[in-house]
């Protein structure tokens, strides 16, 4: 019998209308490094979130072992007594603290009175930072770290909570090769000490170098649990443990015929807003009339970057590219300009970055092509009200009105809702981002119906999936971007899953 | 933040309307609570102190006492609106108030310029003061309210520096009837003004048909639309309000000409709001400011417009406020940012932007108007007076944000 510091048995979790979590049992061993693989949206954030307490006990099923113990968190605090860490991927530092002041905020080593002592706190985060191999001062403000740095900074703060079982949620997403290796090296250092780590990561080299034992997790299921050790098991194995599905049948039927190029995209490179690191490195792509071309890649790859950069600039810095629409060199530098050269994008987040959802329907349709609605500056409300109308028809928008207000539709009506602001400025490249995140299978069939009648009109489609099968299902051409680099491309006849996620999981040294 | 939890739950579609009137009107009455309570508090308000005063709060001398008094802190709170839908707010506008007031007590009292240079004088001075915060709340990113606290100093102080720290009186007489001239006689009087009464029935007439036809085209739309009874019935009672004030004004001395400049702002902002390009893109950047931008609007340039504009109107009710106290003095406007800041939010303006009407500025604004002139008429103390307008205030804003939560919840 092994000595399993943590068991989660049978574990359910559902939100309004999906289930995220079906039934996934998972356990570590004391003192071992398990990885946690699966595609966006598997569940491993869920999995990890029930785990920690940010859901806590009674809004989940099923039964948590922490060291032999049945485990009741009704929050963060709860699990953190209990010696449960997680790091996110979004690190929660405070930028203008020191490190010590980080290190234990919220766990402040006291002194008499109360008060805090902070020839102690100093003293403990210097031993801290030793620890975790960081060579700074315990007073340097954390803003002036870089990314790498503020991840060890996460670890010392957890080590200051007498931390036995650490997650981290990718850990080396934001990190380059050097930080990457650095942190995996304090990992095993860490497993010297009886620490044990959870791992959760898309980067399948990394974890065949670092794991013990790793657990696949799919559509909200444990898989299986792969023994690294084991002779067979290597990055193709995980791999094909991943995807394995078969494609479904709700993909609607369509002939493509391509014709001329109408978008084309050479060398696009960009900067992080804040970070010297790019974001999107060289990319070119090219999309045809007529044509549905899907973007794969894994969080952290620069999809939705790179579409925003596309897109008037609304993201990061601009290094160097060029774009050519129906052949001709476009530098849209304003969102305004990308629209009027015919682009548009639907964002992957609808409720921040698509809608107001304090308005109506028919404000929230005309939002985008308003200018072209309007004479000397007034809105044709007619025109206006007629436009809304039809779209709520055409793309069967379920609403009482045109004049319901969008916060209180339904996750699938207000993509459409989306769509049809987008398809009203009258696009040529229409650029979707996640066009079924968070929408019921219904919808989604809807919104792949609406993608092809767009299509078939002459017009062309970029598809950004972290569904690999919503990409085999509705795209032409598939390209993959990994690490802000395309790094491969597809034709759908030729694609399929484990073909897809090899090239979304390549590095850069593999692509030479 | 809770305030803006006006988010639906998921999946869920808004209930399908009863058949039944009473039905309908309910289900109107709580999915407009916020917005028809205002109007319907304003009339109770009338009404209490009305009872209270044994009845002097309506005499025509007061009534038209209130249009006079309050015209500016109305003109504040048609740009405060603007300004707070957008997302931001203004602190400034007392201390333009005096400033735009001050120069032209000095274009037309100092420099002896005809009283129309003084006008310009004054507006001019508002643009530039309006771009001059434009240009730091959008073109540098300062947030709003420090540009304005520091605006509100500034100009104060600027203020007493142009009048040398004494008032500036009197001015001629033309320049007194922007804020207490009146029209009267132009179709005979009776003891009443008849021509009064024919510019406010003409007005009854033309909402009544903008109301109707706006219904019509609802219908057209297959929009719910309450019951043709109900319909009637709100004209009717507007009617008769509206048509009970305007006999007050002509019994009394008229048209006042700070309130046919006061209906021509209301109107004109109004449509600007929702007829044109530039008012529905203030809604989408206060409503959703990512989106927005991500939507093409051009988010600084609307940013700074809006504040070009608030410093127009911020002179305007300088204009009106030096015109009725006759002079300027370097006090002027002391506050004023508060009771239009108020009227915004009293009028159903969201604390987090993206909702407001001009109109229910409007009835914020004569909700405060109201309380005040009518707790004068009591005489009721100063240091009291404010307590209870500080308490509706609260209160106001307490019931927006507990009718969203409410509206949330379920």
């Amino acid at each position: 019998m092994p000595d399993y510091i943590l068991e989660m048995r049978s574990i359910t979790k559902s939100f309004p209308g999906v289930k995220a979590l079906a039934d996934v049992t998972f356990s570590a061993e004391r003192g071992e490094v398990h990885a946690i693989c699966g595609e966006n949206g598997a569940g491993k954030s869920t999995l990890m979130k029930v785990l920690s307490g940010v859901y806590p006990h009674g809004s989940y099923g099923g039964e948590i072992l922490f060291e032999g113990k049945t485990c009741e968190f009704s929050g963060i605090r709860d699990s953190e007594r209990a010696g449960i860490v997680i790091i996110h991927q979004e690190l929660a530092l405070v930028p203008h603290l020191s490190i010590a002041e980080n290190i234990f905020l919220g766990n402040e080593r006291r002194g008499r009175g109360g008060l805090i002592d902070w020839h102690k706190t100093q003293a403990e985060a210097a031993e801290l930072l030793n620890a975790v191999g960081l060579g700074e001062e315990p007073t340097t403000p954390v803003g002036q770290l870089g990314v790498g740095k503020q991840q060890l900074v996460e670890i010392a703060k957890a080590l200051a909570k007498d931390v036995k079982l650490l997650i981290l949620d990718e850990p080396t997403a934001a990190l380059n090769d050097n930080d990457s290796a650095h942190l995996l090296d304090l990992v095993r250092a860490l497993q010297e000490r009886g620490i044990t780590s959870i791992i959760i990561s898309h980067k399948l080299n990394e974890i065949e170098a670092t794991a013990n034992r790793t657990t696949v997790i799919r559509d909200g299921q444990t898989v299986e649990t792969l023994d690294m050790v084991a002779p067979d098991v290597n990055v193709d194995r995980i791999v094909r443990s991943m995807v394995g599905r078969d494609l479904e049948s709700f993909y609607p039927e369509r002939n493509p015929t391509p014709g001329e190029v109408v978008l084309e995209v050479r060398d696009w490179t960009v900067r992080h807003p804040q970070q010297d690191r790019l974001v999107v490195d060289g990319a070119s792509f090219e999309v045809r009339a007529g044509e549905v071309v899907g973007i794969a890649g894994l969080m952290g790859a620069g999809r939705t970057e790179m579409a925003m950069s596309l897109f008037g600039r609304s993201y990061g810095r601009f290094v160097s590219g060029r774009t050519l629409i129906h052949g001709k060199p476009v530098a849209p530098r304003t969102v305004a300009e990308a629209i009027g050269h015919g682009l548009a994008y639907v964002t992957e987040d609808r409720k921040q970055l698509g809608l107001n959802l304090l308005d109506t329907i028919t404000r929230n349709v005309s939002g985008a092509a308003l200018p072209k609605l309007a004479k000397w500056g007034f809105v044709d409300a007619n025109l206006e009200a007629k436009l809304a109308r039809h779209s709520m028809d055409s793309m069967r928008i379920k609403a009482p009105s045109v004049q319901s207000v969008v916060g209180k539709l339904s996750g699938g009506n207000q993509q459409k809702v989306v769509l049809s602001k987008w398809l009203l400025t009258g696009p040529d490249v229409l650029i979707i981002d996640e066009p079924t995140r968070g929408i019921d299978v219904g919808a989604k069939f809807e919104i792949y119906t609406l993608i092809n009648e767009f299509v078939e009109s002459g017009k062309a489609v970029v598809v950004i999936s972290s569904d690999l099968l919503e990409l085999l299902g509705t795209c032409d051409r598939i390209y993959a971007l990994s690490g802000g680099r395309i790094t491969g491309e597809l034709p759908v006849a030729e694609a399929n899953e484990e073909k897809l996620m090899t090239l979304m999981t390549k590095e850069k040294e593999a692509i030479g | 933040m809770t305030v803006t939890a006006s988010r639906g739950p998921k999946g869920a579609l808004a209930q399908p309307p009863e058949k039944n009137g009473l039905g309908e009107l309910r289900l109107a009455l709580t999915r407009n609570l916020r917005t028809s309570g205002i109007y319907v508090a304003l009339v109770a308000l009338i009404a209490l102190f009305a009872l209270i005063t044994g009845g002097a709060s309506l005499s025509a001398g007061n009534v038209t006492n209130i249009v006079l008094q309050y015209s500016y802190i109305l003109v504040l709170a048609i740009g405060m609106v603007i300004v707070i839908i957008a997302g931001h707010i203004d602190l400034s506008v007392g201390s333009v108030v005096a400033l735009t007031g001050a120069i032209s007590a000095i274009t037309v009292i100092k420099y002896d310029l005809p009283w129309w240079v003084g006008v310009l004088a004054a507006l001019a001075t508002g643009l530039l003061i309006g771009a001059w915060h434009g240009f730091w709340v959008a073109y540098v990113g300062i947030p709003a309210f420090i540009v304005t606290l520091a605006g509100m100093l500034l100009f104060r102080g600027l203020t007493l520096f142009v009048l040398d720290n004494v008032s500036l009186s009197p001015f001629p007489d033309e320049y007194g009837v922007i804020a207490s001239g009146f029209i009267n006689g132009w179709l005979g009087g009776y003891g009443y003004d008849v021509f009064t009464l024919v510019v406010f029935a003409l007005g009854v007439v033309g909402f009544a048909m903008s109301q109707y036809r706006s219904r019509k085209a609802r219908m057209g739309y297959h929009q719910p639309v309450p019951p043709l009874s109900l319909f009637a019935l709100k004209i009717l009672a507007v009617g008769v309000l509206v048509m009970a004030f305007a006999w007050k004004l002509a019994s009394a001395r008229g048209l006042p000409v700070v309130l046919i400049m006061l209906a021509v702002l209301i109107m004109a902002y109004t449509v600007m709001m929702q007829h044109t390009v530039f008012g529905r893109q203030i809604y989408a950047i206060g409503g959703n400011l990512a989106a927005a931008s991500l939507s093409g609007v051009k988010v600084r340039a609307v940013n700074f417009w809006i504040f070009v504009n608030m410093g127009l109107l911020s002179a305007v009710a300088g204009i009106v406020f030096s015109s009725r106290t006759n002079g300027a003095q370097p006090g002027a406007g002391n506050m004023f940012e508060l009771d239009a800041i108020a009227a915004a939010f009293i009028g159903g303006a969201a604390v987090t932007g993206g909702v407001g009407k001009v109109v229910g500025a409007m009835a914020g604004g004569l909700i405060m108007a109201v309380m005040s002139n009518g707790m004068q008429l009591m005489g009721i103390d100063q240091s009291l007076q404010s307590v209870v307008k500080g308490l509706v205030l609260l209160l106001a804003v307490a019931f927006d944000i507990w009718n969203k939560r409410r509206a949330g919840a379920h």
